[in-house]
C-alpha cells in the first residue's frame, strides 16, 4: 500500500477545507470497507486521506417526517436497516440495506459511502495483467470478450461493461431520493439518478461529484407506494453475495388498478437502473401475472448480452415480476 | 459474484512479497525481530515503499487494558492486533473482508478488523476473542461451540464465535434460518455450519441468563 498522510475532520466544512487543501489524490475516508480494501490491492492509492467517520453532525437519521425520510451520509447500514418505521413503511429501502454485504460491514459501512461503492469486475480489483478502462484509462477492456458472466447487459459500452454492484443505491433509485452535497463552492442538491454516470468513454470517472464534495444526507420524499415494496435480489448463494438481479418495486392502487408503479433494477446496469417504460407500463391496470411478467421483459429491452451472462436476461425480467408480485401482497 | 471468476496469477500484485515469502525470508532472525511494527510486517506493505512519512497516535483500549500505540495509518487493525500486540485469537483468512475470519467487536459491534484500519480505533473500546471471558473460564459460547462440535480445523473459529456473540446479543439468533442470514458473513471452508447453527441455539439462552 502506498504511503498517505492522514487526517481527521471534526467538521463537514473541516473535512472539504482539508479536501481541497490537499489537492489531488486526496480521499475522504468514511467506513473503508471500499476504499480501504482496494488500496490494499494498489487499485486505489490516495496521497493523503482525510477521516470522516467521526463526523456526528452526519451520523443521524430520521424516518418520522411527513415529507421526507433523511438519511446522514455516516448513519451505518446495520442501524438504517433494522429501523422499525423503515421496515414497516419502506420495507424495500430496508431489504435493500440488509441483504447487502455481511451485519460486521454493514457495522462498519456509511450510507453515502455505499452509493459509492465500485464495481466488483475481477478484471478492475485484481490489476495487472488484465486492462480496465476504469483503473487505467486507455488501457482497454478485458471484461468484453472475458469472463463477463457478473457484467452488466445494460448501460455499457465499448469501453467498459462493469456492473454497479450497489443495492441501497438501487432502491433509493426507486424512491427519487436525492443527494445533497457540500463543495468548496457550497452545498448543492442532486438527484439520485444522476449520481451515477453510464461508462460511456470515461469508465474511470463513476460520478457527478466533484473529488472534493462530499456526501452530506440522502433524502427520500414520503410516499403511500412505500408500504407495497420490496428489495427481491437474487444471488448464487442466499445470503452474502452480490445480486446477480435484482429489482426495487413499488407499486400502490387505486380500485384495484395500479396508480403509482416505481421500479429499478440492480446488479444488471452500469449504474442504477430506473425501468420507466416499464413502470408506464403498468398504469391504470389490475397488477396479474401476465402484466407483471410483460413489465419485467420490458425493464430488460435493450439489454445487450455477452458471452457468459445473457442468462441474466430472463432472469432480471422474471426477478422484477416476482417482485411485482411480491410488492403487490403487502398493498 | 464477479469475484468467483478466475483469478490473474499469483505475480498480480507487482513486486510485493507474499505473507509466506516476508516469514520464509525472515529465517533464522530472531522472534522479536520479525515482529517489530504491524507495518513492517504487513504483508501488503512489506514490498512496497518504505515508512510512511508520520505515525498517528491512538489511544485505545483492548480487552480491557489502554493502549497508546503509534501507527502506520496504513495498518489495519488486524494486523495491530496479530503482529503488534500478540493478540493471534483473530485470524486472518482473506484481508478483504470477505470471509469473517478476522471478526472483533468494537464498542460492542461486530465488525472485520482487516478491513478496518487501526487508526480508526482511537477512543474506541477493542474486544477479541482473547477478552470475551476471564482466564480460566469459556464463555458460554466458546463451551456450545465444543459440545456441539461446531468446528473441524478451528481457523474461522475465533470469528464464528465473536460473531455469533453479536449475533445473540443483537437478537438476531430467534431461529435457525435468522442466525444462517445473520451469520453469513463468516465462511468455514470445513462445511462446519450445522454445528455452528446448533451451538449459537443452543448459547443464546445461556447468554441471556448469564
Amino acid at each position: 500500500m502506498q504511503p498517505f498522510s492522514y487526517s481527521r475532520a471534526r467538521t463537514a466544512a473541516e473535512a472539504v477545507e482539508a479536501i481541497a487543501a490537499g489537492g489531488q489524490g486526496t480521499r475522504f475516508l468514511a467506513g473503508g470497507t471500499t476504499l480501504y480494501d482496494l488500496m490494499k490491492l494498489n487499485v486505489e492509492a490516495p496521497r493523503r486521506v482525510v477521516d470522516v467517520s467521526g463526523l456526528d453532525e452526519l451520523a443521524d437519521f430520521d424516518t418520522s417526517g411527513e415529507s421526507e425520510l433523511v438519511f446522514g451520509a455516516l448513519a451505518k447500514m446495520s442501524d438504517v436497516a433494522s429501523d422499525e418505521r423503515l421496515i414497516r413503511d419502506y420495507p424495500a429501502l430496508s431489504e435493500s440495506l440488509w441483504k447487502a454485504a455481511s451485519q460486521q460491514l454493514r457495522n462498519m459501512a456509511s450510507l453515502g459511502g455505499n452509493l459509492l461503492q465500485r464495481t466488483r469486475c475481477a478484471y478492475f480489483r485484481f490489476g495487472e495483467p488484465f486492462q480496465c478502462n476504469k483503473r487505467k484509462p486507455g488501457s482497454g477492456c478485458a471484461a468484453i470478450g472475458g469472463i463477463d458472466r457478473g457484467h452488466a447487459l445494460l448501460g455499457g459500452s465499448e469501453h467498459c461493461i462493469a456492473t454497479y454492484p450497489g443495492d441501497w443505491a438501487v432502491a433509493l433509485a426507486a424512491f427519487d431520493a436525492v443527494v445533497d452535497v457540500l463543495g468548496p463552492k457550497g452545498r448543492r442538491s442532486i438527484p439520485l439518478q444522476e449520481l451515477h454516470r453510464e461508462p460511456g468513454d470515461s469508465p474511470d470517472i463513476e460520478t457527478t461529484l466533484a473529488p472534493d464534495e462530499l456526501i452530506l444526507r440522502i433524502r427520500v420524499p414520503a410516499t403511500d407506494a412505500g408500504r407495497a415494496s420490496t428489495y427481491h435480489k437474487i444471488r448464487d448463494r442466499e445470503s452474502y453475495a452480490f445480486a446477480l438481479a435484482s429489482a426495487a418495486v413499488a407499486v400502490a392502487f387505486e380500485d384495484g388498478a395500479v396508480s403509482e408503479a416505481r421500479i429499478a433494477i440492480g446488479g444488471l446496469a452500469t449504474r442504477p437502473w430506473r425501468a420507466f417504460e416499464a413502470e408506464r407500463s403498468l398504469i391504470g391496470k389490475p397488477l396479474t401475472e401476465e402484466a407483471a411478467k410483460a413489465a419485467g421483459a420490458r425493464a430488460l429491452e435493450g439489454a445487450k448480452p455477452g458471452h457468459h451472462n445473457a442468462f441474466r436476461i430472463e432472469l432480471g425480467a422474471r426477478t422484477v415480476a416476482d417482485a411485482l408480485m411480491i410488492a403487490k401482497a403487502r398493498a | 459474484m464477479e469475484d468467483q471468476q478466475p483469478r490473474p496469477p499469483a505475480h498480480r500484485f507487482g513486486g510485493e512479497l507474499t505473507r509466506r515469502e516476508v516469514v520464509a525470508a525472515a529465517g533464522a532472525v530472531p522472534l522479536a525481530a520479525m515482529l517489530p511494527t504491524a507495518a513492517a510486517a504487513q504483508s501488503h506493505l512489506a514490498g512496497r515503499t518504505g515508512h510512511n512519512e508520520a505515525t498517528v497516535t491512538v489511544r485505545t483500549v483492548i480487552n480491557g487494558t489502554p493502549r497508546h500505540l503509534e501507527l502506520d495509518p496504513r495498518a489495519s487493525l488486524l494486523d495491530v492486533l496479530r503482529e503488534q500486540l500478540a493478540l493471534t485469537g483473530a485470524k486472518k483468512g482473506c484481508d478483504h473482508g470477505q470471509c469473517g475470519a478476522c471478526t472483533v467487536h468494537i464498542d460492542g459491534r461486530r465488525v472485520v478488523s482487516c478491513l478496518t484500519p487501526a487508526v480508526q480505533t482511537d477512543g474506541a473500546e477493542v474486544t477479541t476473542i482473547e477478552g470475551i471471558a476471564p482466564d480460566d473460564q469459556l464463555h458460554p459460547m466458546q463451551q456450545a461451540f465444543i459440545d456441539h462440535d461446531a468446528l473441524q480445523c478451528g481457523y474461522c473459529t475465533p470469528g464464528q464465535i465473536m460473531a455469533a456473540i453479536a449475533c445473540v446479543q443483537e437478537g438476531h439468533a430467534t431461529s435457525r434460518e435468522q442466525i444462517r442470514e445473520y451469520m453469513s458473513g463468516n465462511i468455514c471452508r470445513c462445511g462446519a455450519y450445522v454445528g455452528i447453527v446448533a451451538a449459537i441455539e443452543d448459547a443464546a439462552p445461556k447468554m441471556r441468563r448469564a
